[in-house]
């Protein structure tokens, strides 16, 4: 299962953000996004999971193009995104948001489960707390708990997952990638500081084009 | 599987429309003004009332809807959730078409549970009542339905208010024509079927294509 870019082009506001921008991303491997601020990191992302449609070119998942329904399906079945807009409602608690999220998108998981997951991520007595009165960190937890909910998935595409985490949640969440790798899963991620527990990954650079 | 997909959607519509206790009430504490207000300004007499009390109502009712319609995705969209269910296998136009039944189950419903109070003030006669209440059970879902579209179109924008009034007024108004002239036959003791019947099949059309409408809408404020 490889989810692949086929020439892409992205023109945000009569700008060029990249243009025919090809790579791979296999089995087991991490791509580390860069670049600066406005290079276009999260456009490219955003055209990945299919949310824009690029100026030209394609996204190609398990060898189909992604816009088409079956491989769709696939896709959506096999992907988790964490964009930097959290999708966590301030007035729901950590534990309602899990479960939402959880049965929106077809997992059938118990409260047990959701509540040790939630343990995992340093939550513990905060599960019906409002996530309005948590902080940043603590709501970016809840986002990232997909990643331990669904053990289906087979590509993570994470924008940004470090920000507003504490050095112990870094660990956590690369120590969390780094098992999915060696599960034979694929991630792709930017970021904004070096990774540093996880070794293994191939550098994908943008450039701030004018 | 699919059916819980749908059911959990109205499960997290529901409970957090409830948790926003201020805004749900906002609309419904407009609408009461508004009507409360009619007898104070143009004076208590009955007839006066009488004849301009559908009016009244209904313009209300419309404009109260626009003061609720914008939270319809607002908040979705701000925090990325939107993002998140474009990514489910459910149907979007599915999926949104629970949203804005629950939408109008939390915000209309109310209203037209209150209308009697309203109708007393206003001195409407009990068939005009009725009427009301049928044009109020046909027209609030179409508010809604059709309101969504531009909810979803302008949710991009900041402060999407305006233009979303400037978008949606001129929409309702065959829905206000057709709903005070029905609520006016029944003054006169006629049948308003004819006004109900135009009524039902402009929902039963918003209801067969908007729903794509509004996923259309929100895939394009997603990108």
């Amino acid at each position: 299962m490889s989810l692949e870019a086929v020439n892409l082009t992205c023109v945000r506001r009569d700008r060029v953000l990249f243009e025919e921008l090809s790579f791979t991303l296999n089995k087991g491997e991490l791509i580390y996004l860069r670049g600066e601020n406005g290079a276009g990191k999260t456009s490219l992302l955003r055209i990945l999971v299919g949310f824009v449609e690029p100026a030209a070119g394609q996204v190609k998942y398990a060898g189909g193009a992604i816009a088409g329904s079956s491989v769709r399906r696939q896709y959506n079945a096999e992907l988790v995104y964490v964009g930097h807009k959290s999708a966590v409602d301030p007035h729901a608690s950590a534990f309602e948001n899990s479960r939402f999220w959880c049965a929106q998108h077809g997992l059938s998981i118990t409260a047990d489960k959701v509540y040790s997951v939630l343990a995992t991520l340093g939550l513990v007595g905060l599960e019906d707390v409002p996530c309005g009165q948590l902080s940043a960190g603590q709501n970016r937890r809840v986002a990232l708990a997909r990643l331990w909910f669904k053990t289906s998935a087979k590509v993570w595409v994470l924008d940004e997952p470090f920000t507003a985490l504490d050095v112990k949640g870094i660990e956590l969440l690369e120590h969390h990638i780094h098992a999915f790798l060696t599960r034979g899963g694929s991630v792709i991620l930017t970021s904004h500081q070096p990774l540093s527990h996880l070794t293994d990954w191939r550098s994908l650079e943008l450039e701030y084009r004018i | 599987m699919k059916s819980g997909v749908y059911g959990a959607m109205f499960q997290r519509e529901y409970t957090l429309a409830f948790r926003q206790k201020a805004e749900l009430v906002q609309p419904l504490v407009f609408f009461v003004l508004v009507v409360s207000l009619f007898p104070l300004g143009v004076g208590p007499s009955p007839e006066i009332l009488q004849r301009i009390g559908p009016g009244v109502i209904w313009v209300a009712a419309i404009l109260s809807s626009l003061l609720g319609m914008e939270r319809l995705f607002r908040d979705d969209f701000q925090n990325g959730w939107l993002e998140q269910l474009a990514l489910t296998d459910a149907s979007l136009a599915g999926l949104m078409a629970i949203k804005v039944f629950t939408h109008w189950l939390v915000s209309f419903v109310p209203l037209v549970i209150i209308s009697p109070l309203l109708a007393l003030f206003l001195n409407l006669t009990e068939p005009m009542y009725w009427a009301l209440l049928a044009t109020l059970a046909i027209g609030t879902p179409l508010i809604s339905l059709v309101g969504a579209i531009a909810v979803g179109l302008t949710m991009g924008l900041n402060r999407g208010g305006v233009l979303l009034a400037l978008l949606l007024i001129p929409l309702f108004i065959p829905l206000l024509i057709f709903a005070t002239s029905a609520i006016e036959s029944a003054a006169m003791q006629l049948s308003y079927t004819p006004q109900l019947a135009i009524l039902g099949a402009l929902l039963l059309l918003a209801l067969a294509f908007t729903p794509f409408a509004i996923s259309y809408a929100i895939r394009v404020s997603l990108n």
